[in-house]
């Protein structure tokens, strides 16, 4: 991938800027075909600054990601109301001509599961992670809405069921389970008692963690208005919990901790029994974008998307235990 | 009647190859690419060697909750279109033995080990 946007940038950050001395080095972290994530190293005021550019080179992204000016409004709006999330530091403007998107600090930390669930070095922090997340969800769901309505879509649970079911039902390819997942959420999953702010993807992979704590929410790009109960779900579903089932947090805490450091913190007193059915909604939503990976393999042939397509297995397992069995 | 190997034989060849041979010798996207294809390989042996008694009581269990007959496929259709218009209940136990049963074998073959619960980290 090249980096053939870097000239245009450095102008532009030169503009913004006046200590910027150069761009040092480039490096694509990851990213779609329609958006990329790069890692920038930078001179500014002659030290060296660590930033990461989130860029939509022909302008696209994806139908059900916000614009990427929209997502740096919302990290602002967010990290002036005290939630942790990286600086925003530049926004693209039309004419710099490097595409849309914005430059961001770049933090220090882990998102990988694998390492914040097993690696030594996380033990000490492991403990303390449901209750960073309650007090990060309550701050992040408190943000005064009024100035966001305008940017952002609201899309409650009746909204998602009905979205996700009508997806599944264009693969024509039924399973009994998530028959009775639909079903047993219809009635379940409620329109919302309040509209907040939803992150829209909180979960291992959008949490920077370091063994001192949970240092940013990232990720904004499913941002949207909603369920605030949509968050707190979607970090207990099963799928994200990578193996350590019987922590419903993450894999590494319980639901009581998050709920309890939530209300701490001046989001709602939700119960656990409130939670329940958007954990089982995350079973069934990951199960369909499973079966959606395998449409992006019929249309791609990557043996990656391939395999997710069999992890739909997983989700069905979950459902039952979950739905049939009592469990969380 | 082919000759030797057999085709789960020839499945775990290419596989240990590529475990054992190409992983060490690749890097970065390849190398994660070259191991999930390995998993590929893994899922199609297991169905391959559990698969046909796995579908055979699944059938089974079929022809007993939709009393029709047709294939499996056509069975399972039968008992989505029940399960969506409610004309069998959610807790039916029979419906609730046989979503257990056919969890249970398709995790079997695609990810053994995702249903036994590991040990929380300390």
């Amino acid at each position: 991938m090249t980096a053939d946007f870097i000239p245009s940038l450095s102008k532009a950050l030169a503009r913004a800027w006046p200590d910027f001395g150069q761009i040092t080095d480039a490096v694509r972290l990851s990213g779609g075909a329609s958006q990329e994530t790069w890692a920038i190293d930078a001179e500014v005021a002659g030290t060296a600054e660590r930033l990461i550019l989130r860029r939509a080179p022909g302008g696209h992204s994806s139908p059900t990601a916000v614009p990427l000016a929209t997502e740096a409004v919302v990290i602002e709006t967010v990290r002036e109301a005290g939630a942790k999330v990286p600086r925003v530091r530049y926004v693209l403007k039309g004419e710099d001509g490097a595409g849309q998107g914005y430059v961001m600090d770049r933090l220090e930390g882990e998102t990988i599961a694998r390492k914040i669930l097993r690696e030594a070095e996380f033990a000490s922090i492991r403990p303390r992670l449901a209750a960073a997340c309650g007090q990060e969800l309550a701050r992040i769901h408190k943000v005064r809405t009024q100035s966001l309505s305008a940017v952002l879509t609201t899309v409650d649970g009746p909204t998602q069921l009905a979205r996700y079911r009508a997806i599944y039902d264009s693969y024509d390819h039924p399973d009994p389970v998530f028959e009775m997942a639909f079903r047993w959420l219809e009635p379940r999953l409620k329109p919302p008692a309040q509209i907040t702010l939803v992150h829209g993807d909180f979960r291992h992979g959008n949490l920077l963690i370091s063994p001192e704590g949970l240092e940013a929410v990232l990720d904004w790009e499913l941002t949207h208005l909603g369920d605030p109960l949509e968050d707190l779900g979607w970090i207990c579903t099963r799928s994200w919990r990578f193996g350590v089932t019987a922590r419903p947090v993450g894999g590494f805490g319980e639901l009581s901790e998050l709920l309890r450091a939530y209300a701490d913190h001046g989001g709602r007193a939700f119960t656990i029994e409130d939670v329940k059915p958007w954990i089982v909604y995350g079973s069934l939503k990951w199960g369909v974008m499973c079966m959606t990976m395998y449409q992006g393999f019929r249309s791609d042939g990557s043996v990656e998307r391939a395999t997710i397509g069999r992890r739909a297995s997983e989700t069905q397992w979950d459902l039952v235990r979950m739905i049939l069995n009592g469990e969380l | 009647m082919m000759d030797q190997p057999s085709i789960v034989e020839l499945v775990e060849a290419v596989r240990n190859f590529l475990e054992e041979r190409a992983l060490p010798e690749l890097k970065g996207h390849t190398k994660f690419h070259a191991r999930v294809a390995a998993n590929a390989l893994g899922i199609v042996a297991r169905e391959l060697t559990e698969g046909p008694a796995a579908f055979a009581r699944e059938a089974a269990r079929l022809r007993a909750l939709t009393l029709g007959d047709g294939t499996a496929a056509e069975l399972n259709r039968l008992l989505c279109g029940m399960i969506r218009d409610g004309r069998i209940a959610l807790d039916d136990p029979r419906l609730v033995a046989h979503l257990e049963a056919t969890a249970r074998d398709k995790i079997a073959i695609d990810q053994p080990g995702y249903a036994e619960p590991r040990t929380a980290q300390p």
